[in-house]
């Protein structure tokens, strides 16, 4: 396994928010985590990436500790992240947004400013503009490229079709083969359980900071979903 | 013509207010920290730089170039050991520890070298003048302007064409999403801050020359400099010049017209320009 959660717990404060998840990602594989809105997804990928510091034993990378490491030193492992929101960063141009992924680790690999550019063509035409002039869709574009320039073994996508429309979220879609193909392992986090499933190997469903559900995404059933979403009996 | 000569000196002085500024405002900029301690540091490095050139018997810009790279590790240090610790949602633990050091900085400073004021010897520099035709200025007011602006031009040069300029802005606009690209924030903060005293060795170069100095005076030159820094707008290192050049304009407006004026019309220029901008002629967009 090149990424695991063992018996993760994480809280804000006095609020627990996750209760013991375990999820596990292999080299080359795209892992879908869907769940309702508050269920955890998001802080599940914080703890992975270090933005919350848990015990160390609690995220192993290779099979080593690391979910007590600072998230910089996180990221240099190789583990890169498309946070929820998009997360750009004003002061810089579309293209400082993707420099900036790239400038502390750049691993040797597919992904650099010309093949982003070929992957989001847009971009490259609005490269001089600031990153958050551009459109939703197209910012989200951005952050995946910036977290691509890294060439990073694992690639964590919180929620990248929120607030999108459907024509955009298909176009950012169909650049996940691609994506794959480039031999990172994927975790897509979503809460458009059709989307998750179609570029995923397997899935976990989690709610109220549990997970609910881990099963091979091709054979998976409707009701198995139903339940572990909405928490229902099946 | 008086007029004219008046304006072009206080246009100069304002080069010397942007240099007391430009440190300021730069680590205002990057992580929102307030160093009240900034004038005294400015006071330290001209101490450093009047020992340096007393000892081995050096030219003072000479003295500032071997102080400028101390005083960086210094500032690095500062930032890493101490600042990094009390920066956070609240701003007052920052302000009451800079407020700290600036008064340990004032008594060590009086320990070390006395309450006696000083000079640093700019040998013939000191008076040497040039005709400008309609005007006649001082080379060492002249020397200071243009090294204003070769700071803020060098200043923004490492900003908007640079690896470290791009992080020192990913960071500042924010540092949790700069740690997801593997930049480690302190570290920024730190570096931020060593270049901060390289600037603020500049500062104290001119400064040291171009008047007397004693341990107790830094936090009137902060006055100034926090003058240029918000008149400017916060961040904006081109606004900070600018409001060093309002308030030196004022000045020796002021001062041209009662002596006893000076330091009110800098003041004053400062009040209006807030109730007419109350965030600066080149606020930051983004903040
Ligand atoms: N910064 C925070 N402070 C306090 N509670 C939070 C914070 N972020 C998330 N939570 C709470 O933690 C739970 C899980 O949130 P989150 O991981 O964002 O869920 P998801 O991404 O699945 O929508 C929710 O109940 C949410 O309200
Ligand atoms: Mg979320």
């Amino acid at each position: 396994m090149i990424l695991e959660t063992k018996a993760l717990t994480a809280a804000y404060g006095q609020f627990r928010a996750l209760f013991g998840v375990d999820v596990a990602l292999a080299a080359g594989e795209t892992v879908a985590i869907i769940g309702a809105n508050g269920a955890g997804k998001s802080t599940l990928l914080r703890s992975i990436t270090g933005v919350i510091r848990n015990e160390a034993g609690m995220v192993l990378h290779r099979g080593e500790a690391i979910g007590a490491l600072p998230a910089e030193v996180v990221m240099q492992r190789g583990i890169a992240m498309v946070p929820e929101g998009r997360k750009l960063f004003p002061s810089l141009s579309v293209e400082e947004n993707l420099l900036i992924g790239g400038q502390v680790r750049r691993a040797a690999g597919p992904w650099n400013l010309a093949s982003v550019y070929e992957l989001f063509p847009i971009l490259r035409e609005r490269r001089l503009v600031p990153g958050t002039a551009l459109s939703g869709g197209q910012q989200q574009m951005v952050a995946i490229g910036r977290a691509l320039m890294s060439n990073p073994e694992v690639l964590l996508c919180d929620e990248i079709s929120l607030g999108l429309a459907p024509v955009v979220i298909r176009d950012i879609y169909a650049a996940m083969p691609r994506i794959k193909a480039s031999g990172a392992a994927i975790i897509v986090v979503e809460q458009d359980i059709g989307r998750a499933l179609s570029v995923a190997d397997r899935v976990y469903c989690m709610m109220e900071g549990r997970v609910t559900l881990a099963a091979p995404a091709a054979t998976v059933s409707r009701e198995a979903i139903h339940a572990a979403y909405f928490g229902e009996a099946a | 013509m008086i007029w004219v000569d008046t304006i072009v000196q206080g246009i100069l002085l304002g080069g010397l207010y942007a240099l007391f500024a430009a440190g300021l405002s730069l680590v205002f900029g990057i992580m929102r920290l307030v160093n009240l301690a900034h004038g005294d540091l400015i006071i330290f490095a001209a101490f450093a730089i009047l020992l340096i050139t007393s000892t081995f018997g050096l030219n003072p810009f000479v003295a500032a170039l071997i102080a400028a790279p101390v005083m960086f590790v210094l500032g690095w240090a500062l930032q890493r050991f101490v600042l990094n610790r009390v920066l956070g949602k609240d701003i007052l633990p920052p302000l009451l520890v800079t407020f700290g050091l600036s008064v340990a900085l004032q008594n060590g400073m009086l320990e070390a070298f006395s309450a006696d004021s000083q000079r640093i010897p700019a040998g013939p520099l000191e008076s040497a003048s040039v005709d400008l035709g309609i005007v006649t200025v001082g080379w060492m007011p002249l020397l200071t302007f243009a090294t204003a602006i070769a700071v803020i031009i060098g200043l923004n040069q490492i900003f908007y064409r640079t690896a470290l300029g791009r992080a020192f802005r990913a960071t500042s606009d924010d540092p949790v999403t700069a740690s997801l690209m593997g930049i480690a924030p302190k570290g920024i903060f730190a570096i931020a801050t060593g270049l901060a005293m390289v600037v603020v060795t500049i500062a104290a170069l001119y400064l040291g020359m171009r008047a007397n100095f004693d341990p107790s005076i830094g936090p009137a030159r902060l006055i100034y400099a926090f003058e240029a820094v918000i008149i400017g707008g916060l961040g904006s290192l081109w606004g900070t010049l600018a409001g060093g050049i309002i308030i030196g304009v004022a000045q020796t407006l002021g001062a041209a017209i009662n002596p006893e004026w000076q330091i009110l019309a800098g003041h004053i220029a400062f009040l209006v320009v807030l109730l007419v901008r109350p965030r600066g002629l080149f606020p930051r967009a983004v903040d």
